[in-house]
């Protein structure tokens, strides 16, 4: 072996153990180093792209039967909004509450719970992942966001729908530590918002939305995990680009972190 | 499979091709053979696999510290009853100040400073693992789900190439796959393990019957913890929905990835102490150039 061979071996070898310690020792300023976030970023591009691609279109999320319901449904996130308008609203039985429907759509759209119980209802018992591990199922019915989609003329160039609530969560500074406004929100792409059983849910377990559980209106998009099921839905805005919104990664968790695709 | 490539040459590095010739330096001393047991593909796979579990192993901790409580079934998420954990970590205040505490089904242990409530940047904090268990270090679980990921997904790609390779070469069908004469082996290699008494000469050429077992135990373990991986994610949950039938559902899959995270740290442990107990330098040395040097007292 011509010994200039053997240098680069040795030297590939020392580079790769060098490499790997370089990545243990530094894990934790890696972690939050933007640049380091890219290879992150590729990693949840990945995943959207492969499940994308595995997904047949329409494919449903598994739907249980009324057995399956667990006796205790977890009520995660905000439990109750509070303020005087969210507190006047539930006095009211949420008679003066409206989902906006506007953005890139030609018919915007301003919707009383009464509305949407009068267009056709899905009915669903699904599971509900949380990103922190545990897991529930529960009955909701709703309206297919699909419908109302279609309903407000939704424009070409348009790409995500985004949901933004009623509910402020503050507390937890974004990613990079800039405390933005903790107004939640949340987004999908049409892959997810015009599948069958993407849902604003006006019912849950056979009653009214409850308040802790996202009263009086909730989005579920089964085949993500829990964050991306916004829940007190004032406003859906159908848009092309995040740039306009909060942290600009398209949702509340997104901003501090959390994958947009949330899939896994 | 290549005829194992034998040599004398002290330079692991450098063997002089095909010599079969061994050094004698007298009669009474041991001879030494250097023996070429790790092909370059395992050796590569091996240590980016080590570096992926490595990284798992501390990312799942700091993502279970997010709910540290286990249950089986379909659904949990409340460690007390209906649901019930049959594992739970959590901190509970009592008259001598806050203790961690661990419950494995009805037995409550206390386990303070490690599990539960433990130091955390020098200030006792709520935490399942502890901060120097987890990576990051930090409790974050949306950084160490980054992490997770970005492994998983290195782990699910070095082991396939791994694999096919060792199908293919079949390393797997004639180094790992016990035999039924290595499996009647079984007491003796154990009583051999026990006494500390490791092969030497040609017998050291080729893996144990414990070695073979405890390797494709940890192949069956990695495959496990993707799969049950994989059952969390409510995505691939609609690709494949038979996932949630074959684990019991989400939670019973969660379980399982736990306790098989568990049982591939237990053959890590193992794994390094047998190392050093064989011989850290020659052992690590020949999963980095290949070449073992045995022993050959007895010939």
């Amino acid at each position: 072996m011509p010994p200039l061979k053997i240098l680069t071996r040795r030297a590939a070898i020392l580079a790769g153990f060098g490499g790997a310690g370089a990545l243990i020792w530094n894990a934790n300023s890696l972690t939050l180093s933007p640049s380091f976030g890219r290879v992150f970023d590729a990693v949840e591009e990945w995943t959207k792209l492969s499940q994308r691609t595995l997904l047949l279109p329409g494919e449903l999320a598994r739907e249980y039967s009324l057995a399956d319901i667990s006796p205790t449904f977890k009520a995660n996130g905000t439990t109750n909004p509070g303020g005087d308008d969210y507190n006047l609203h539930v006095a009211q039985n949420f008679v003066n509450w409206r989902l906006r429907v506007d953005g890139l759509v030609s018919r915007p759209l301003s919707l009383s719970v009464a509305d949407l119980h009068r267009l056709p209802s899905r009915t669903q018992i699904t599971k509900h992942d949380c990103v922190e591990g545990w897991t529930a199922i529960g009955m909701w019915t709703g309206v297919q966001l699909g419908l109302i989609l279609k309903a407000a003329g939704v424009s070409k160039s348009a790409r995500y729908a985004v949901f933004h609530c009623a509910d402020n969560l503050d507390g937890e500074p974004q990613k990079g530590g800039a405390q933005s406004p903790g107004q939640y929100y949340e987004s999908i792409d049409f892959s997810d918002a015009f599948h069958p059983q993407t849902i604003i849910a006006y019912g849950f377990n056979g009653k009214p939305l409850s308040v802790p559980h996202g009263a009086p209106l909730r989005l579920r998009v089964e085949r993500q995990l829990g964050y991306k099921h916004a829940k007190y839905l004032q406003r859906i805005e159908m848009t092309d680009s995040f740039a306009h919104l909060a942290g600009r990664r398209g949702g509340y968790w997104e901003d501090r972190g959390y994958e947009w695709y949330a899939g896994i | 499979m290549d005829v194992p490539h034998l040599a004398v040459a002290l330079d692991p590095l450098s063997p002089a091709e095909g010599t079969r010739a061994v050094a004698r330096q007298s009669p009474k001393m041991p001879i030494r053979e250097i023996f070429y047991r790790h092909k370059a593909l395992v050796r590569l796979t091996h240590w980016i696999n080590a570096l992926c579990i490595l990284f798992l192993l501390g990312s799942g901790l700091n993502i279970f510290n997010a709910h540290p409580h286990l249950y089986w079934g379909r659904y949990g998420a409340d460690a007390d009853p209906p649901d019930q954990a049959f594992f739970s970590i959590d901190a509970f205040n009592t008259p001598a100040g806050p203790r961690g505490m661990t419950d494995i089904g009805p037995w409550r242990f206390d386990t303070t400073g490690f599990l539960g409530w433990s130091k955390a940047n020098g200030e006792y904090t709520n935490r399942g693992w502890p901060s120097w268990l987890t990576i990051p270090s930090f409790q974050d679980l949306a950084d160490a789900r980054h992490w997770h990921f970005l492994f998983a997904t290195i782990l699910v790609v070095n082991g396939l190439i791994y694999l096919s390779w060792s199908l293919y070469r079949r390393h797997l069908q004639r180094d790992i796959w016990p035999t039924l004469t290595d499996l009647r082996t079984i007491p003796h290699a154990v009583l051999d393990h026990l006494r500390l008494k490791h092969p030497i000469g040609d017998a050291a050429k080729r893996y144990n019957v414990l070695q073979r077992l405890a390797y494709l135990g940890v192949i069956g373990l990695i495959t496990l913890m993707v799969l049950t991986g994989l059952t969390m994610s409510p995505g691939f949950d609609t690709i494949f929905p038979r996932l949630l039938e074959i684990f019991g559902g989400r939670q019973s899959a969660r379980s399982i990835h736990f306790l098989s995270a568990s049982l591939i740290m237990l053959f890590v442990i193992v794994h390094l102490t047998e190392v050093m107990i064989a011989g850290p330098v020659n052992e690590i040395r020949s999963m980095i150039t290949g070449y073992f040097t045995i022993r050959k007292d007895h010939q």
